[in-house]
């Protein structure tokens, strides 16, 4: 299935008609769009749900992608703003995108945490639930720039910000992304420093 | 409360003077002092990790993580999280996903680029109709407006005196004024025209 084609050129040629050339995008980036999606939304159905649409919502307005940005940048500027819209739509408390998720949350993981802990996690496992407890904002920030392959700039593109207040945030969601691991994963993190 | 009390010699008479200070306030500064240093070392460490140093910065970066103890262990433990970050993976969607999209994306086709139905025309014909019909009302209200020189040097006796002098009947009775009212009219129809004729088109499209 995959012709090796850029993205530029997959997109003009349906653009001129060859629609099934659009799975090409959608298989190159569902996984992205996914995990970012689920950075803000909780749970993995809605985040499905979401995730179809924004590719939905891309194809229909393929034609105003104009190649002045990385087609990436475009497609995860819809995913953010469709992601915010759902969880409008759902009458989340808006303001829970800047702040960490609830006590309670944590604390449930927590016990969660406590229950396996002669479980030995992989780093990628331990890494992403340590990022589950991040709020959305910090742990798409971090999602773009080391999985989305984003530079600061076209962070700011998708996020709305100035490169300089991406960077300040970034170093933020990393400093809290670190306590984190340090708070919940000391043992684990202990082992890999040890390896 | 506690206070510190110690000797501060003065430098310009060199006399010794005996000072004290709360004990807390110092142990705040230092605490600041030492988190502002701390900060300063991971931010400009983090901006070595990510390749954003300018280059006379990557070097002295470089030689304090060589000879500096505490630099040399922020950098390590910094890039251990930089290391662990990039190792994530990404959440996948389940196995249909794909199929799902194009399932989907089959009821539609792609809508015309947003340049092409926003006529820039339009745009220009909207913001001229109004900054025609408000210059007009500015040149008709100018040149019914009798300036002398005995005006008195309040400006805001000239502006009632100015508006009073309009004669507002004669504006909206004569001719021209008519005439550029009716234009305008007309002119602002035909845009409701095209307006309502594109709005019909994209219903029957959808």
């Amino acid at each position: 299935m995959h012709t090796g084609l850029t993205d530029t050129e997959i997109i003009s040629r349906v653009l001129k008609g060859d629609q099934q050339l659009y799975a090409q995008i959608v298989e190159r980036y569902q996984n992205y769009v996914f995990t970012l999606v689920l950075r803000m939304v909780e749970s993995r159905e809605d985040a499905e749900e979401v995730s179809q649409d924004i590719f939905v919502k891309a194809y229909r307005s393929l034609a105003d992608f104009r190649g002045e940005s990385k087609f990436s940048t475009w497609l995860y500027t819809i995913a953010r703003t469709s992601s915010i819209t759902f969880l409008r739509k759902k009458k989340l408390d808006t303001t829970s995108i800047d702040n960490e998720k609830t006590f309670i949350q944590v604390e449930n993981q927590e016990s969660g945490f406590k229950a396996n802990i002669i479980e030995q996690k992989s780093r990628h496992a331990m890494v992403n639930e340590a990022i589950q407890m991040l709020s959305p904002d910090d742990a798409q920030v971090i999602t773009l720039f080391y999985k989305g392959e984003q530079s600061l700039e076209e962070m700011g593109r998708i996020l709305g910000m100035e490169p300089n207040t991406v960077k300040v945030k970034l170093h933020r969601a990393r400093q809290r992304l670190k306590e984190k691991m340090e708070k919940y994963f000391s043992h684990e993190v202990r082992e890999i420093q040890g390896d | 409360m506690r206070y510190v009390k110690y000797r501060a010699i003065d430098d310009s008479t060199g006399k010794e003077n005996n000072r004290s200070e709360l004990c807390d306030d110092i142990n705040e500064k230092r605490k600041n002092n030492f988190m502002d240093t701390e900060m300063n070392i991971e931010a400009r460490l983090w901006d070595y990790i990510d390749g954003l140093s300018s280059v006379n910065e990557k070097s002295v970066v470089e030689k304090l993580i060589e000879t500096n103890l505490e630099w040399k262990n922020k950098y390590h433990e910094l890039l251990e999280a930089h290391q662990l970050m990039k190792s994530t993976e990404l959440e996948e969607p389940s196995m249909r996903f794909a199929k799902n999209v194009m399932e989907e994306i089959a009821k539609y086709h792609v809508a015309p680029a947003t340049k092409t139905y926003i006529n820039k025309k339009i745009i220009w014909g909207i913001g001229g109709f109004f900054i025609i019909m408000i210059l007009g009302f500015l040149i008709v209200a100018i040149s019914q407006t009798h300036f002398t020189d005995t005006a008195t040097p309040k400006i805001l006796t000239d502006y009632n005196n100015a508006v009073n002098k309009i004669q507002w009947g004669k504006i909206f009775n004569s001719t021209y004024t008519n005439i550029f009212l009716g234009i305008n009219v007309i002119l602002g129809l035909m845009m409701l025209d095209i307006y309502l004729t594109r709005k019909k088109q994209q219903h029957k499209e959808a």
